[in-house]
């Protein structure tokens, strides 16, 4: 610790931090711009300028690292007047246009204007104009506005991953700008929104609606992927407007994707639902909810009266909050039916019965950022967990992590991937099986492997890259904490939707076992760790997700589904509706996936209602609404308790949406639960099928970024930015060349009984033998999301 | 006594060539270095006697920015030759180059054995693409002559020396922003702390010194520090080339001994042109301060004289002489220009200001001036002056504030009849 002093405050402060650092420990305010606590240090825009004793000239706040016995003064005459003086400088050029500027309220440069601005300027020469760049969708730029403090550049560079802002040309001319006629494409890219201390940029979806005064700010919680990101939103007349994060260290930091961003426009869709709909023959016409409701209950009603309550399958979004899930798996099961799950895009099922818990991510979510070797199997990172990734790019970037990837698609992290193997999911159970013998042949790795799994090993042929993985992974190479290691292996999303997936969790908790490291599951959607220790789950013996869509039902209840799009075999799925007697859907928007629905219950999104999610690291975080229900649409919670009522069923006396927690989790503090609960380990190794292997293509159906959930999908602009990647058949140049086909030419995409057209694509980040088909409205007469596909010529 | 040191082959034919170097004993004393194993700390100290400071304008005593870098380092260290020269008034390096790049070469190599260096590289101006190419058709031949390369002298010494050009920036020449530059980066200087012997080329100590500095190192480590610090006077030790230019019979470049009176070097460069009067000299180059001719025939060229007599710094050495004709205000309105157009643009004070300063000059000159102008240009260059991250913005506000000081009257003139007094 160092002894200092700050405008005649002695203070200790940690060795190695700024001046900056230690005033902002202190509450000691000195203004700045450039400055960003996560970005590097640039001491560009020099506001921060304060006097040091025994320095002539005045230091940057920003980049002086204190020394012992230093003495600062923040506020002398020196100090401010050199922090005038950058002020008058960076007004001279600046438009002062605040009347017309979306910044208006909440501009850093007002406010530090306010205090170390003059009232009348001394230029009066000709104003530099800067020429506005169209950089996407999402970020509008108005860059006269324009300090040059690049905050946003450093940000694409440092936690994007990916240079896309910069600065060109020298002195007064110099400008930020995209690369030529590029776009910013960082799916964080909205970031530099808030991070600009100026109106230069702007949110485009947002600009022009409101003035900030206007707004109220309400918190919640993201419903996008299962990182729990804490958000606040901005309402103006009922409306969601705009979307911030809220700082959270330990979650978010400060930061948050396009998607959480962005998705608010969904909120506010034309397709929103807001009266209840019932199916008079090929007709829908609107109701109200009694008759709705008493349509729906009594047609479930007569099901189960008929075939018991077998007769009933209920699919759960896992989106929907844990209440929701809670309530209509009480229903079921007080109706004898223990058909219920919320595991939409899974396809294999064989864990199930085996966990000894509920799995999780491992770890906490910043403890990613300091692990020094990490295994990724099957996930499409920047897809699946946009924020997430970025934790994981510092510890590349920060602490030289070495990071494998297997997956059957090479998308770029954007950060350097120190091994990876790029290979078909079948391919992928016998590298791992490879990965785990070359691990069981290390040295300082003593751990004997189960002999179910030894036996396996007997005919697997160790690879250079799997050797190299293992060893990696193990820790060989310098500076390794043996003890502690600081290691772990991750199943992302796209091995949980995997027909392999059993096999594949198997050989990565027995990998990640032999080697010390953290095992997890970086889970998909909002709430599928909550849903899961809920235990939205079918009852032993009953119909799973799958099962239930194989043997159809007489009668569904859809819990915010929107069936071909939230499901692993759209096929299957509208096959099964169609065939039932009745379905039953909440739902928060009209939908053409619901076209076999028989009634539509218009619930509200997450924001018009309260509810709890549960994060992938098992953060349980309860919020209320942001808004007010639109037009007749309720609480999801709230339409199953009179459902419940309806059904003549007990138990489903709740006043609020608390208590429902409470019983969900038995009047116990939620954190004790969950860390009673969350469990990855298996009761006992599943079957390893080494030498299982489809000949067939095989499709790799991703779901794409901006495609994860309902209120995603109908969010304009975050569709403009999904429609910059059209959607194609894509395929290694190898496949495409054995198949006959050129690049961009029209393919005929065949699964089971249904096929699209698309335009076949040549990409050599998809594995060999694999297509690469996303789930989106465009491909719903598809199947499988994994599995066996036909391509060819388009007739 | 006259081009004894970086000049020495200049009459002789063919000067740039190896053969000719060699002729006056060139890379001999690389070699007894090398082979004799000569200690490090002994070079470090010969060229601490002899009083050699750095040439690019700072004047840094070279041999102790050569003991900053790290000795014991595991890893890759650099060295780094500056020959960006860019300023106006400066262009000596382009003739050191022209006419004996080998002592640039010797002189690096020389440092690079000192300071542990495996690599070098020379950062040539963009502008001159034909010494670019002198200094290329040298490293060839002292390649192939076996001066550089890999253990050389059968020893285990290595040095790979490189050239590499730049597109014409000044601020390029800012050795920070120079080692941007080498790093395939926009050539924008880095906060210092920390320097470049702690963090330069990719992060690695790096040993960065002007042309002039490393030509001279043969000579120093041929005939011993205080040989060279004997050719100067105290505290400014060997010869300096001075770049004379404007308003002169004979401009040219002219090695001579440091603390030659400057009538004496005006009168090398053939006097005041046209038989006219001299009105003031910009002694070191277009970022130091102005000095009326009262004041400059009564300094020496060495660094103290022109500091303490002439109020200004001895620079670079690039001496830009004006005569009784010169119009003050559109001299300074063509310099506000150059570092207006120059600055690098990241930090505000220099990006901002070096635009308003330009601006009012020009608006003078152009007959729009007004009474508050001269209070505002001198404080506007105030806040200029030491809150940037390099010197660029000090060099702006320079000449700004000596114009002013020394001839506001002409300024005022311009003010108040909107025309130059000297027309009157
Ligand atoms: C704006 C600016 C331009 C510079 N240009 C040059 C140059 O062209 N050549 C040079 O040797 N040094 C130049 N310098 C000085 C260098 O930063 C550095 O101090 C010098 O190369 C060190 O070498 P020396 O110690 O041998 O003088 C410049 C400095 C500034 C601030
Ligand atoms: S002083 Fe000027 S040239 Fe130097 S870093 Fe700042 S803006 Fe760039
Ligand atoms: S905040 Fe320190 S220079 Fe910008």
């Amino acid at each position: 610790m160092l002894q200092i002093e700050i405008d005649g405050k002695a203070v200790e402060v940690e060795h190695g931090s700024t001046i900056i650092e230690a005033a902002d420990k202190l509450g000691i305010p000195i203004p700045r711009f450039c400055y960003h606590k996560k970005l590097s240090v640039a001491a560009n825009c020099r506001m921060c300028l304060v006097q040091v004793e025994k320095f002539a000239k005045p230091l940057p706040a920003c980049a002086t690292p204190v020394s012992d016995g230093m003495k600062i003064f923040t506020r002398s005459e020196a100090a401010v007047d050199a922090q005038k003086s950058v002020m008058e400088f960076l007004l001279i050029n600046h438009p002062l246009d605040c009347p017309i500027c979306d910044q208006g309220g909440e501009c850093e440069l007002q406010d530090i204007a306010v205090g170390y601005g003059a009232s009348k300027t001394r230029y009066t020469e000709e104003k530099r104009v800067v020429l506005n760049k169209n950089i996407g969708p999402l970020v509008a730029t108005d860059m006269t506005r324009c300090i040059q403090c690049t905050r946003c550049v450093r940000f694409l560079k440092e936690v994007g991953g990916m240079m896309e802002l910069g600065l060109i040309n020298r002195g007064e001319h110099a400008e930020i700008t995209a690369y030529v006629d590029k776009s910013v494409d960082s799916e964080l890219s909205g970031n530099i929104i808030d991070l600009c201390p100026v109106g230069a940029l702007t949110s485009k979806p947002f600009r022009y609606t409101a003035r900030p005064w206007e707004l109220a700010r309400r918190p919640t919680i993201s419903a996008h992927d299962a990182l729990g990101s804490q958000l606040e939103m901005h309402v103006k007349n009922n409306r969601v407007l705009r979307t911030i994060p809220r700082e959270k260290e330990s979650i978010n930091e400060c930061w948050i994707s396009d998607r959480d961003r962005f998705a608010y426009e969904g909120l506010n869709s034309d397709e929103r639902l807001t009266v209840p709909m019932i199916r008079r023959g090929d007709q829908w016409v609107e109701t109200d909810w009694q008759s709705a409701l008493e349509f729906a209950s009594s047609r479930i009603k007569d099901a189960v009266a008929r075939e018991g309550g077998n007769a009933l399958g209920v699919l759960v979004s896992p989106n929907s909050t844990m209440e929701e899930g809670f309530l209509a798996k009480k229903i079921a099961r007080e109706l004898g039916c223990g058909n219920v799950d919320h595991r939409l895009r899974r396809s294999d099922f064989r864990l199930d019965g085996h966990f000894q818990g509920t799995p999780w991510m491992g770890c906490n979510i910043p403890d990613v950022q300091d692990m020094d070797r990490v295994l990724i199997i099957g996930s499409n990172l920047r897809n699946e967990h946009p924020l997430l990734t970025h934790r994981l790019r510092q510890a590349v970037r920060l602490n030289a992590a070495e990071i494998s990837v297997v997956n059957a698609l090479e998308d770029d992290p954007l950060m350097r991937v120190a091994f990876k193997n790029t290979c078909s999911p079948d391919d992928t159970i016998n590298f791992l099986l490879q990965l785990l013998k070359a691990m069981s042949g290390l040295q300082r790795l003593s751990l004997c492997l189960p002999p179910t799994l030894n036996g396996l090993l007997e005919d697997v042929v160790v690879s250079n890259n799997a050797q190299a993985m293992a060893e990696s992974l193990a820790g060989h190479g310098k500076d390794y904490d043996l003890v502690n290691p600081r290691s772990a292996v991750f199943l992302g999303n796209m091995a949980q939707q995997h027909p392999r997936y059993s096999e594949m969790y198997s050989l990565a908790e027995a990998i990640s076992a032999l080697c010390g490291a953290t095992f997890g599951v970086l889970s998909e959607a909002a709430n599928r760790v909550g849903l899961d220790l809920a235990r939205v789950l079918p009852s032993s013996g009953a119909l799973n997700a799958r099962t239930m869509l194989e043997q159809p039902r007489s009668a569904y209840l859809l819990v915010n589904v929107e069936p071909e799009v939230d499901c692993h075999n759209a096929q299957l799925v509208n096959q099964a509706l169609a065939a039932a007697g009745c379905v039953v859907a909440m739902t928060a928007y009209k939908s053409s996936a619901l076209r076999e629905a028989d009634v539509l219950l218009p619930v509200t999104p997450y924001t018009e209602s309260s509810g709890t999610f549960m994060s992938m690291e098992g953060r349980v975080q309860s919020f209320t609404a942001v808004a007010k229900p639109l037009g007749e649409a309720r609480p999801g919670w709230k339409v199953l308790r009179v459902l419940g009522n309806l059904l003549g069923l007990s138990g489903f006396e709740y006043d609020s949406s608390e208590q429902v927690k409470n019983e969900i989790f038995g009047g116990e503090k939620p954190s004790r639960v969950v860390w009673n609960r969350l469990n990855n380990n298996l009761r006992e190794l599943t079957e390893v099928n080494a030498k299982v292997r489809t000949e067939s293509l095989q499709r790799v159906g991703e779901v794409p970024l901006y495609e994860s959930d309902a209120i995603v999908r109908r969010a304009p602009s975050l569709q403009k930015m999904a429609a910059k990647k059209p959607v194609v058949a894509a395929m290694n140049a190898k496949l495409l060349a054995q198949l006959g086909l050129q690049d961009g030419e029209l393919v005929k995409v065949s699964q089971g009984n249904g096929s699209v057209r698309l335009a076949a694509k040549c990409d050599d980040r998809v594995a060999d033998y694999c297509v690469r088909v996303p789930i989106c409205a465009q491909t719903a007469a598809l199947g499988d999301l994994y599995g066996e596909i036909q391509v060819e010529r388009a007739a | 006594m006259a081009n004894e040191v970086c000049f020495r082959t200049l009459d002789l034919p063919n000067p740039a060539s190896l053969e000719t170097y060699r002729s006056i004993g060139g890379y001999e004393t690389l070699k007894r270095i090398v082979t004799e194993k000569v200690p490090a700390t002994e070079i470090i100290n010969q060229v601490k006697i002899s009083g050699l400071r750095g040439r690019g304008g700072a004047g840094f005593p070279t041999g102790l920015k050569w003991s900053f870098m790290p000795r014991y380092y595991d890893g890759e260290k650099y060295l780094v030759c500056n020959s960006d020269e860019g300023e106006p008034g400066t262009f000596k390096d382009r003739d050191i180059i022209r006419y004996n790049p080998h002592q640039v070469i010797e002189g690096m190599a020389i440092a690079a054995y000192t300071m542990g260096v495996r690599t070098g590289y020379n950062y040539i101006h963009g502008e001159i693409w034909a010494e670019y190419q002198i200094f290329e058709r040298a490293l060839e031949e002292a390649r192939a002559a076996g001066f550089l390369g890999e253990n050389l002298f059968g020893t285990n010494f290595s040095f790979n020396l490189f050239a590499h050009h730049g597109y014409g920036a000044y601020i390029c020449g800012e050795e920070t922003a120079l080692i941007e530059s080498i790093e395939g980066k926009k050539g924008q200087p880095r906060f210092k702390p920390p320097f470049p012997a702690s963090y330069g080329v990719f992060g690695k100590p790096t040993n960065v010194n002007n042309t002039e500095s490393y030509a001279s190192i043969p000579y120093i480590m041929q005939h011993g520090g205080q040989a060279f610090q004997d050719l100067g006077v105290p505290n400014s030790g060997g010869t300096k080339i001075f770049s004379v230019s404007g308003h002169v019979e004979k401009p040219g470049n002219f090695e001579i001994g440091m603390g030659t009176p400057f009538p004496d070097l005006l009168a090398l460069a053939g006097g005041v042109w046209k038989g006219r009067k001299l009105k003031a000299v910009i002694p070191g180059g277009s970022s130091t301060a102005v000095v009326p001719a009262d004041m400059m025939m009564q300094c020496t060229m060495d660094y103290d004289s022109i500091s303490k007599v002439g109020k200004s710094s001895l620079g670079a050495g690039s001496v830009i002489v004006m005569d009784e004709s010169t119009d003050m205000v559109k001299a300074l309105s063509r310099l506000s220009y150059f570092y207006y157009e120059e600055s690098c643009g990241q930090c505000t004070p220099c990006r901002e200001g070096t635009g308003w300063l330009w601006r009012v000059v020009r608006r003078i000159a152009e007959g729009k001036g007004r009474p508050e102008d001269l209070e505002l240009l001198t404080d506007v260059s105030n806040n200029i002056s030491g809150r940037t991250i390099c010197a660029l913005g000090d060099a702006a506000a320079t000449p700004v504030i000596s114009f002013i000081k020394h001839f506001r009257p002409e300024f005022e003139y311009y003010i108040e009849h909107g025309r130059s007094m000297l027309a009157a």
